[in-house]
């Protein structure tokens, strides 16, 4: 059990407003990834929740007790940070058992403790080491399996993956999804700003800007249902297609967006009123998948096609929103109908 | 696969500086080393450089007396050693019975010095003199020769002055200043260098700045209010406690300044990891900090230690003249005074005086250079 309530959350450094009136209900048992652009506060938002930050204003409950004042040690929860933060000068063993040698745990208990840690992450050869020993990945097994000894009710997770280069990444990735399975009951907050890991490792999103909270929902809802023009535009790649103007308002909407896959593309000019006319400006061609960058009336408009594509740079083509995915907003960027 | 050495002028400038700076370094200290394990009357009468060579030596003795005078057949003979009851055993080449004319006889020969006076010297020293008279004079003639001593190497200056020269006894003295006073700043300053690092407290800045100010503030200009304060408690004047107080006072703001700055410069990470594990602020000191702090510890450690060490004016203010007192450095300038003649004895007291630095240095080292470096290069 550990449930995160943040009720009307508000952290300021002097005059600087960083978190805006968060509100946001974790369920325990969750896998939660706050995503954002840099400096939207998504690490300061953690950074509260873990305690290392104070709060301006607003509570933070966890399992219902106010937690505002706990100091982080107190709060039933482990942080892996981006660096790993590992104690450069203790062994791996020394590393994972530090929390537990703080609890002032017998020596024989921590001992066994982190031998079964290490063995479920694989570390076990590694114990006597030191943590400049190590790859890089294994420094990041280092780094869970600190979190994971103490038992914790809540991870949370700082941009853990950042500093693997891109292969192992996706299978840290799959570790981190894999742990979550064998630990249903642990509440997951984890911050990355990339969205690949949000989409495939959130149970639900927080997507954030400037210190609000834009919209909270499952991977798949943030896609196909974006709440606002911030959404529409950071989740998805290549981004959503926003058009304004004439041809938004022909659709009674201020801002009309469809994302580069949800067009149809022709050499013929159709009936369909939706139809818009362009020119291949630049393409890229990736083998599963091609994408053009078409320049039309409205602006460069960028199309999605399966495979390789037949079409030439130069060429003027005819591409149509599939009606069932186009998302219309309005004048303030909310999602309409 | 070689690498070619490149010659870069600037590489070639800075190896260039390393050698003179070397150079600058060894040449003294050897010559102080050497001439310290040397005879005292080599020293006096050529440069530590010739130590391994055979030295020429001009040197007059004098022969024994009427007293000693043989007689045989008529002949009256005065014979013996010239180098009797000396130490050094030297091989005469040359010898005169005139002080401007040393080396006008080769040894081993005899000569006619007047009046019928025959006087043969052989490079032993053994000489022999004879005369058909019996000689009248209570002291024998003087003798001049031009002698070779061979190098010799020795200890005894050393056992003269740790023995008879009090040298020893202000090395221990030394010691009891120099260990404590060491010890003591680094144990304050690195528990308020972590504090004024980490630790959220009101005034932070204000106190630091206060710190930085007071290490431009000289040493001498607290010297009299310190003595004052010093005599009107009592039990501080002229102690050991006193000066380990007064050196920990002056070390301080450098140990606190230089310890803050590298402390501050552990990763942020790392502390705020210990904080989620549950460690209090002591414990992070003490598991986390000291010993990611070492290198910054050691540096100061040797910079405090060689202050201490060759410190002279505040020993002789706070500790006064006491022989039970006198820290090297004061004993060093006493001699300075009293036996300014004496080569064997300056040199084998500064050796000694330099030996400790010279250790301190050397097996701290590493972590100096390390230490100086902190803050400049990232995870130094």
């Amino acid at each position: 059990m550990a449930d995160i309530k943040l009720t009307k959350l508000n952290k300021s450094y002097g005059s600087v407003h960083i978190l805006k009136d968060v509100d946001l209900d974790i369920k325990s048992g969750e896998f939660i990834v706050f995503v954002g652009p840099s400096g939207c506060g998504k690490s300061t938002l953690l950074r509260s929740i873990c305690g290392l930050e104070s709060i301006t204003s607003g509570t933070l409950e966890i399992d219902k007790a106010v937690v505002n004042e706990v100091p982080p040690s107190k709060r039933g929860i482990a942080m892996v940070f981006q660096s790993y933060a590992l104690y450069p000068h203790m062994s791996v063993f020394e590393n994972v058992g530090f929390a537990l040698e703080n609890q002032g745990l017998p020596r024989a208990e921590i001992k066994a403790r982190v031998e079964k840690v290490a063995e479920m992450l694989q570390l076990t050869p590694y114990l006597t080491r030191l943590p400049k020993a190590l790859s890089g990945g294994q420094r990041q097994r280092v780094a869970i399996g600190r979190a994971i000894v103490r038992g914790a009710k809540v991870f949370l997770f700082d941009e853990p993956l950042s500093n693997l280069d891109a292969a192992l990444r996706v299978q840290t990735r799959m570790e981190i999804a894999r742990l979550k399975r064998s630990m249903p009951n642990t509440t997951m907050v984890y911050v990355t700003h990339d969205q690949v890991e949000a989409m495939t490792l959130a149970d639900r999103i927080v997507v954030l800007q400037a210190g609000k909270i834009e919209q909270v929902g499952a991977p798949m809802d943030l896609y196909k249902k974006p709440a606002n023009t911030f959404v529409a535009g950071f989740i998805g790649s290549p981004k959503m297609n926003l058009i304004n103007g004439a041809y938004a308002a022909r659709l009674k909407a201020h801002t009309v967006g469809v994302r580069p896959e949800h067009f149809g593309i022709s050499a013929a000019k159709g009936k369909d009123k939706t139809t818009i006319a362009g020119k291949i400006e630049y393409s890229e061609v990736l083998g599963s998948d091609s994408f053009l960058y078409v320049a039309t009336d409205h602006g460069t408009v960028t199309v999605r096609e399966v495979g390789s594509t037949g079409f030439t740079n130069g060429r003027t083509v005819y591409i149509t929103p599939q009606p069932e995915n186009t998302h219309r907003f309005g004048e303030d960027g909310k999602r309409l109908g | 696969m070689f690498q070619r050495i490149k010659l870069e002028p600037s590489r070639f400038a800075l190896h260039f500086a390393v050698l003179i700076i070397v150079a600058l370094w060894t040449f003294p200290t050897a010559g102080i080393l050497i001439s310290s394990l040397r005879d005292k009357n080599q020293i006096a009468v050529s440069g530590w450089w010739t130590a391994l060579s055979t030295s020429e030596q001009r040197d007059q003795a004098r022969l024994k007396g009427k007293a000693d005078q043989v007689e045989k057949d008529g002949t009256f003979t005065i014979s013996g050693n010239l180098f009797d009851g000396a130490e050094n055993k030297a091989v005469i080449s040359a010898w005169g019975t005139n002080v401007n004319k040393p080396g006008d006889n080769a040894a081993g020969a005899t000569v006619d010095t007047g009046d019928g006076v025959m006087l043969s010297v052989n490079a032993d020293g053994a000489y022999a003199m004879s005369s058909p008279k019996a000689f009248e004079d209570e002291r024998g003639r003087r003798v001049f020769y031009v002698s070779s001593v061979p190098p010799r190497f020795t200890t005894e200056n050393y056992e003269t002055v740790l023995f008879s020269e009090g040298i020893g006894r202000s090395f221990v003295n030394s010691l009891t200043v120099t260990i404590p006073a060491t010890i003591i700043p680094i144990l304050i300053a690195a528990f308020a260098a972590y504090a004024l690092a980490w630790m959220k407290l009101p005034g932070r800045g204000f106190i630091i700045a206060v710190i930085v100010g007071l290490l431009v503030v000289p040493l001498q200009m607290s010297l009299i209010p310190l003595l004052k304060l010093y005599n009107s408690t009592g039990f501080l004047s002229k102690t050991y406690l006193g000066i380990w107080l007064a050196h920990t006072g002056f070390g301080l703001p450098f140990a606190i300044y230089l310890l803050r700055s590298y402390i501050a410069g552990l990763p942020k990470d790392l502390i705020e990891s210990a904080q989620v594990d549950g460690a209090n602020d002591f414990k992070i000191f003490r598991r986390i900090i000291l010993p990611l702090s070492f290198p910054a510890l050691a540096s100061f450690a040797i910079f405090q230690f060689l202050w201490v060490w060759n410190d002279l004016l505040v020993a002789m203010v706070f500790l006064g003249s006491e022989a039970d007192k006198k820290v090297l450095t004061f004993q060093l300038n006493s001699l300075l005074g009293s036996r300014g003649g004496n080569w064997e004895i300056l040199t084998a007291s500064a050796f000694i005086t330099i030996i400790v630095p010279l250790a301190v240095f050397f097996s701290l080292q590493r972590y100096f250079v390390r230490g100086l470096l902190a803050g400049s290069v990232k995870g130094g």
